[in-house]
């Protein structure tokens, strides 16, 4: 029995540790094939809008909600302790700091990281990579490399969107529904919020999400079963492995680094 | 990149290739020459490994043993990145057709050779729409390749694979799935292609009237045996493998009649009309 689970134990900490080295090869021949000419900046430019634009109406959606829930939560808990007029610092670092990355990476996850896997898990399965194999052309270079390049610089700026978005919301909340003082909300957030600490901080939290989510979605996409079966377990892999890491390096981030 | 002299003519040779995925052996040591200049077709059924055959010599799987030798050189030790540039002598036609569907057919065209020659744009479009008159494709310039039919997307992919002008043509079953008269338009290509611009040609088929027609060498994958020969000569083989093959039938002695009970109007159960 004990040494049934130890076998166990032992052959998915082998598992993980292959998978992890295995991630590293993928993202180390993918940083090699960025910094390698031909630089595809078309190829990069529409999966920046694949990625990034075509995600803009569920960030700007979820920020505003995510805002005004923060900004009513925030209200009613500060009214109990006569700190109302701090509602601006409140919902300004709750979004800054953590829940604009955080909340981007997620949604991100399941809108283009998902996307991204199905497509490229797509192309294996109708062996599209092989033929551009035969046409001499690394898949890495043509398919992978752009799709993560896009996935990185737009993390940022779809949680920057999702933080004004959010900011708004709570400014609607706190101002227009429950009679605050527009003032008091906006100078209690430009008196909580240092730049560089909390808004090049959050930017550089989102882009190691993007890191991450460009990574994981990439992979599982370009290892999976050439199957249709095979590219739905890679989706959902895709959503849950990403998640997971995102909350994982998030704790990580703040805890070591402050931000 | 070692190369290998001795090919007598040959523009592939496999000798004693094993090929195994997983446990299970698909190759199991199999020897034979592809001429150069000529037409060969590997005739088998499906399973028999013919498709694996084509990726070996594109390396897109390796071998676990024996030598390929490829245009004269010898596949086998070949780094990733030397299989990269060998594989610029190499075309290849996919059974689905293997265009990237998130690119127009005038952009999978244009693709290898905007990554692989100094051609001007221009230049470019006039290759590519040469080539598409060539295999009978006009204004699908802007299509996807999911606008198009079975035999559209076959054309377009045989047009894409000869567009480098490869040494080796190898086309992967070029004539499932398709209606009889496809059938005959991609034979009558394939010989054009092969007569016009002296490629090798391999080609993976289980259609054996195709094979007949247009082969000049036919493998053939059937029962862990391999039999090499004309088309003339296969069909006036006393080898009983070869004519097994060559003449399989449907026994209908041996199909279980209540297994297809339900196909039988008579015996299947009548659907109720809808109300």
């Amino acid at each position: 029995m004990i040494v049934n689970a130890i076998t166990r134990l032992g052959a998915n900490v082998n598992r993980f540790v292959d998978e992890l080295g295995r991630i590293s090869v993928f993202g180390g021949k993918t940083t090699t094939a960025v910094v390698t000419p031909p630089i595809r900046f078309g190829r990069f430019l529409d999966e920046t809008f694949n990625l990034g634009v075509l995600s803009l109406e569920i960030i700007c959606v979820s920020g505003l909600a995510v805002g005004m829930v923060l900004g009513l939560q925030g209200y009613n808990t500060l009214v109990r302790f006569g700190a109302e007029e701090s509602l601006g610092a409140v919902v300004g670092l709750s979004l800054i700091r953590e829940l604009g990355p955080v909340f981007t990476a997620l949604l991100t996850t399941g809108r283009a990281g998902s996307a991204t896997t199905a497509e490229i898990g797509t192309m294996v399965a109708t062996e599209q990579l092989d033929g551009l194999r035969m046409m001499s052309i690394d898949p890495i270079h043509l398919i992978v490399a752009p799709k993560t390049l896009a996935m990185i610089a737009v993390m940022p700026l779809l949680s920057a969107l999702f933080i004004v978005f959010g900011l708004g919301g709570g400014y609607i909340v706190g101002v227009w529904v429950m009679g605050l003082d527009g003032g008091t909300y906006i100078s209690s957030l430009e008196n909580a919020v240092v730049f560089v600490d909390d808004v090049l901080g959050s930017l550089l939290k989102a882009l190691i999400f993007g890191v991450l989510v460009g990574l994981i979605a990439t992979y599982r996409g370009y290892t999976s079963t050439p199957t249709s079966v095979g590219v739905s377990r890679a989706t959902t892999s895709t959503v849950v492995v990403a998640s997971v890491t995102v909350l994982i390096f998030d704790y990580f981030i703040t805890a070591l680094w402050g931000v | 990149m070692e190369t290998t002299s001795t090919t007598d003519g040959a523009a592939v040779i496999l000798t004693d290739v094993h090929m195994a995925f997983d446990e299970r052996p698909v190759l199991r040591g199999l020897s034979c020459r592809f001429p150069r200049g000529k037409i060969s077709v590997v005739l088998g059924g499906s399973g028999a490994g013919k498709t694996t055959i084509l990726r070996v010599i594109g390396g897109l799987v390796r071998h676990q043993k024996g030598q390929v030798v490829v245009a004269g050189e010898d596949i086998s030790k070949l780094s990733d990145r030397q299989m990269n540039e060998m594989r610029r002598k190499l075309g290849m036609m996919f059974q689905g057709g293997a265009l990237l569907d998130s690119f127009t057919i005038f952009d999978n065209l244009a693709l290898p050779l905007r990554e692989h020659t100094g051609m001007t744009e221009p230049q470019i479009a006039d290759e590519v729409h040469k080539q598409l008159a060539a295999v009978g494709l006009a204004n699908v310039d802007k299509l996807l390749p999911g606008q198009l039919s079975g035999g559209m997307i076959k054309r377009a992919a045989l047009a894409r694979a000869i567009i480098t002008k490869p040494e080796i043509l190898m086309c992967d079953e070029p004539f499932s799935g398709l209606d009889p008269i496809s059938v005959k338009r991609i034979e009558a290509l394939l010989r054009r292609i092969n007569r016009g611009l002296g490629i090798t040609m391999l080609v993976s088929s289980h259609h054996i009237p195709s094979t007949l027609r247009l082969a000049d060498q036919v493998v053939l994958l059937h029962h862990d045996h391999t039999v090499t020969g004309t088309p003339d000569e296969l069909r006036n083989s006393s080898d009983v493998r070869v004519a097994e093959f060559l003449n399989e039938e449907v026994d209908e002695s041996r199909l279980d009649d209540d297994k297809f009970a339900s196909l039988d109007p008579e015996r299947a159960p009548q659907a109720r009309p809808l109300r």
